[in-house]
């Protein structure tokens, strides 16, 4: 092989190391995304804005206690949660059942909440970029691969592999909890059918908070892991919403597993096409694998969605 | 013509007077800015108040008709030949809300909703990379035609009309009960023999057309585009909505009436608060769609017909 | 007689189930054919793959000898087919000669000879007095009889009528029986579901009986009533 071939294998290699990892935190944030879908059936558009809100906590517990970002998902996890309960119990469902002219009232109102949380944040934080200085921040591991005679060398941001590894886990325990736990049982039941579910003696509000909670949690969680990582600034939402949707839709409307390999196929994507086609329209890739999805496969990747 | 369509009529012939009241091009420049945004309210609302095809993302059509005027001038020709815009840009929004609407009218649900947002964000960054083009992020300006804010009136103001004009005219022939029958039930209105992908794609291409007219008259007006201004989500996209739940979805007056307040209250923030508009925007939001789902307009309206039915349910029985 | 409508070994499954199996019957003109079968049977699929609201599995459709599977909604609309829904479905918000217009509109682009159609369609299915009141706040009679007035509206050659008598008081049953008969003597052939046994048996010229989505039997009313299988069906269900 020539030491050409092997730069360009090496380059490859890498591109798609770091859209793997950056498709493990997609999966996170869409997987909250999903199952909110799944049981409500609708498009929570605050959710990068959910995501927002869940760094600034990581940001204050690292800057004023000198939290490191991973320990305070045990802060952060709880607190969204419940963040996530309120606003399903006082804002959404009160919308429920009310007959308005225009469709799609709740998610109308998940609209006015991420301007809401957006704008509270430039209040109270300003508009200034803000990062954690973690000392692992730039922290790299690297793996040396013979191949023909030639050495390919690769590395794994650190952070970005905790948090891919923590990613995982969470992912992980999210299906045992859906397969093996009453509730899990019940949230699988309702976003089948609500009044069937309703019908089986289900308190199906009840799984409405707790499945906006859990949406709220996974993508607090997925807020900071990528705080060690990433800038952030009060705006930082609204692109996070729109990869949120997009992966839903590439996974199938409430599809939760299609969930998982959406956000590696939006990460692969942004990471591939950064590389191999322009740096300016990293965010672009996304939006139009999402448009030919949508033209050629409506049902999601797996064909198991709601058309 | 009927004596109730004369007294709608009156408060045009009003508006119309103002420049001939005032000169003052701070009070001008506020009218302007309410007319704009009574266009750009009223386009909404036909295709989702009417048609209840929500969008959330039809800055997309604005930045198209602002940025077809603004590269319509940059490309050598002179500013009053950017009045050309008005109709063009409105072409260009529509030839991309065809594409859209082809894509997802096949689909039910939020698909639409989601993708014209998806749309405005693709269009943003085209905007922002396409430098030769664009100009990118640093936008485009040029030295608007008149320094007189009376001829910008007028030309909003005919804009506005004919966008009541149109609208009007449409929901009272045909494609308008269509509009409000899909709006209603699609699996009813296919039943009764409405092609609902064709007139939800009529619909969107009308409210496109003078969503991007809007845009390009933006570009005549203020002189000067960027990305992230004319193809903004929270301050186009957003408010557009907004402008219309405030005054009412689905009635004739409301998004005028919501445009009107929306000015008024961004102003009073802008000189008095500072900052914070989008904050109370958000807020106030979230407050119609629980207390107020109606809008000022549909509130009052629905009182006057729930009257009417009283009476009426006295005579049926 | 001519066969209006042929349904020509038409299956459709959803997923594992199979809700209508190899249906064959023809609709002549000028009759009025009713169907009957338990709850679950498959009558409305029928109608709804008739109506094209899903493609069939297998088997053709036929509308005066051209198929029309497949085709969308809309465009057997147009060709003269016209439905009513079990569940039915107003246009809440919208008037009752709103909602009859809009179907009107499906023959002429014009208002006011929409308004027209509607007005004679609302007077034929007796609901002048009902015409300014939002169909969201009809009683439920009223909902039966508006989806009948909007089926008329779009000038049907075959009307499918889908329980337009289920949970109407007996002043109202024999309403909607007189009106099916004036529909009926317009020249409009008629193809209907019915529960109510007394009603079915006296109005159609024939019956089909369906269980399990499976013709199980084709005749005069009388034939139909006194079949073993039927009575197995019914009773069967009744016991289930
Ligand atoms: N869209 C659908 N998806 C899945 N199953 C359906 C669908 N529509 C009807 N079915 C099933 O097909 C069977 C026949 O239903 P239906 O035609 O409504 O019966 P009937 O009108 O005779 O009472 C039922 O078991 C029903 O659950
Ligand atoms: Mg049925």
């Amino acid at each position: 092989m020539s030491p050409q071939v092997a730069g360009q294998l090496e380059l490859l290699g890498q591109v798609l190391i770091s859209g793997i990892l950056l498709g493990g935190l997609y999966s996170l944030i869409g997987l909250g995304m999903s199952l909110i879908m799944g049981v409500m059936k609708i498009i929570n558009l605050a959710h990068g804005e959910l995501m927002m809100v869940a760094m600034y906590i990581t940001f204050w517990a690292f800057t004023l206690a000198k939290i490191d970002p991973y320990v305070s998902l045990l802060i952060v996890f709880p607190l969204m949660f419940l963040l996530g309960v309120s606003v399903q119990k006082f804002l959404l469902t009160p919308v429920m059942e009310a007959d308005t002219v225009l469709p799609q009232n709740q998610v109308l109102l998940t609209v006015g909440l991420g301007l809401v949380l957006s704008n509270l944040a430039l209040l109270f934080f300003t508009a200034n970029y803000r990062s954690v200085p973690v000392s692992y921040a730039s922290k790299t591991i690297y793996w040396d691969l013979k191949l023909g005679g030639q050495t390919i060398s690769l590395s794994f941001s650190y952070p970005f592999l905790v948090a891919f590894c923590i990613a995982g886990v969470l992912g992980a325990s999210l299906f045992i909890f859906l397969a093996k736990t009453d509730t899990g049982r019940m949230i699988r039941a309702t976003a089948q059918d609500k009044r069937a579910a309703a019908l089986m003696g289900i308190n199906t509000k009840r799984i409405t908070y707790i499945t906006f909670g859990l949406g709220a949690a996974l993508v607090g969680a997925a807020g900071a892991l990528l705080d060690p990582v990433y800038y952030l600034y009060p705006q930082i939402g609204g692109p996070f919403t729109s990869k949120a949707f997009v992966i839903t839709i590439l996974g199938g409307l409430g599809d939760i597993p299609g969930a998982v390999l959406g956000g590696l196929v939006l990460g692969l994507a942004e990471s591939l096409g950064s590389v191999y086609i322009s740096l300016g329209y990293k965010d672009a890739f996304g939006f139009i694998i999402f448009v030919l999805v949508l033209i050629f496969m409506p049902r999601g990747l797996l064909g198991r969605g709601r058309a | 013509m009927s004596r109730k369509n004369l007294i709608g009529l009156l408060p045009i012939a009003a508006v119309l007077l103002i420049p001939l009241l005032t000169q003052n091009p701070y009070l001008l420049h506020m009218f302007i800015l309410s007319l704009l945004w009574i266009v750009l309210g009223q386009s909404w609302n036909l295709l989702g108040g009417y048609t209840g095809q929500i969008s959330y993302g039809h800055a997309a059509f604005f930045g198209v008709g602002a940025y077809t005027t603004g590269i319509m001038v940059k490309s050598g020709q002179s500013p009053s030949t950017a009045w050309w815009g008005l109709l063009f840009g409105g072409l260009m929004a529509a030839l991309v809300a065809a594409f859209i609407g082809w894509v997802c009218f096949r689909l039910r649900g939020s698909y639409f909703s989601l993708s014209v947002l998806a749309l405005s964000e693709v269009l943003r960054l085209v905007a922002v990379n396409w430098n030769r083009l664009t100009n990118g992020a640093e936008g485009i300006l040029f030295i608007p035609a008149f320094t007189q804010k009376t001829y910008y009136y007028y030309i909003v103001f005919a804009l506005a009309a004919v966008n009541l004009g149109v609208i009007r005219w449409v929901m009272r022939s045909k494609p308008g009960y269509y509009f409000l029958a899909i709006r209603e039930d699609q699996d009813c209105a296919e039943s009764l023999g409405i092609d609902t992908t064709k007139y939800k794609l009529l619909s969107l291409l009308i409210s496109a057309f003078f969503t991007g007219a809007a845009g390009a008259f933006y570009m005549n007006y203020m002189g000067f585009i960027d990305p992230g201004i004319v193809f903004s989500i929270a301050d186009i996209s957003i408010m557009m909505i907004l402008v219309t739940m405030l005054g009412g979805a689905a009635t004739k007056w409301g998004p005028a009436v919501g445009a009107i307040l929306f000015i008024l209250v961004s102003e009073i923030f802008r000189v008095w608060v500072g900052s914070g508009h989008l904050l109370f925007f958000g807020v106030l939001i979230i407050a119609i769609i629980i207390y107020f789902p109606n809008g000022i307009v549909g509130t009052l309206v629905d009182r006057r017909t729930r009257k009417r039915r009283l009476r009426g349910a006295e005579a049926v029985a | 007689m001519t066969a209006l409508l042929e349904l020509k070994d038409v299956t459709k499954r959803f997923g594992g189930l199979q809700a209508v199996g190899h249906m064959t019957f023809s609709l002549d003109k000028g009759e009025i054919l009713g169907l009957i079968g338990p709850n679950g049977a498959g009558k409305t699929t029928i109608f709804n793959l008739i109506n094209g609201f899903y493609p069939p599995t297998s088997g053709t459709i036929l509308f005066k000898g051209k198929r029309i599977d497949g085709l969308k909604p809309h465009t057997v609309c147009r060709l003269g087919l016209a439905r009513t829904f079990q569940v039915v479905k107003p246009l809440a918000r919208l008037s009752v000669l709103d909602n009859v217009m809009v179907s009107a509109f499906s023959r002429t682009n014009h208002r006011e000879e929409a308004r027209t159609t509607a007005l004679e369609a609302t007077t034929f299915t007796e609901m002048d007095a009902w015409r300014d009141v939002p169909a969201g706040s009809l009683p439920l009679g009223m909902r039966k009889r508006l989806e009948m007035a909007r089926a008329l509206a779009t000038k049907p050659e075959i009307l499918l009528l889908d329980e337009n008598f289920a949970g109407l008081n007996p002043t109202e049953v024999e309403k909607t029986n007189a009106i099916v008969k004036k529909i009926h003597a317009t020249g409009i052939t008629i193809l209907i579901i019915e529960h109510n046994m007394r009603v079915i048996m006296a109005i159609s010229h024939r019956l089909i009986c369906i269980n399990y989505g499976e013709k199980i039997a084709e005749g005069t009313p009388q034939e139909v009533a006194t079949n073993p299988q039927v009575v197995e069906a019914y009773l069967g269900a009744a016991h289930a």
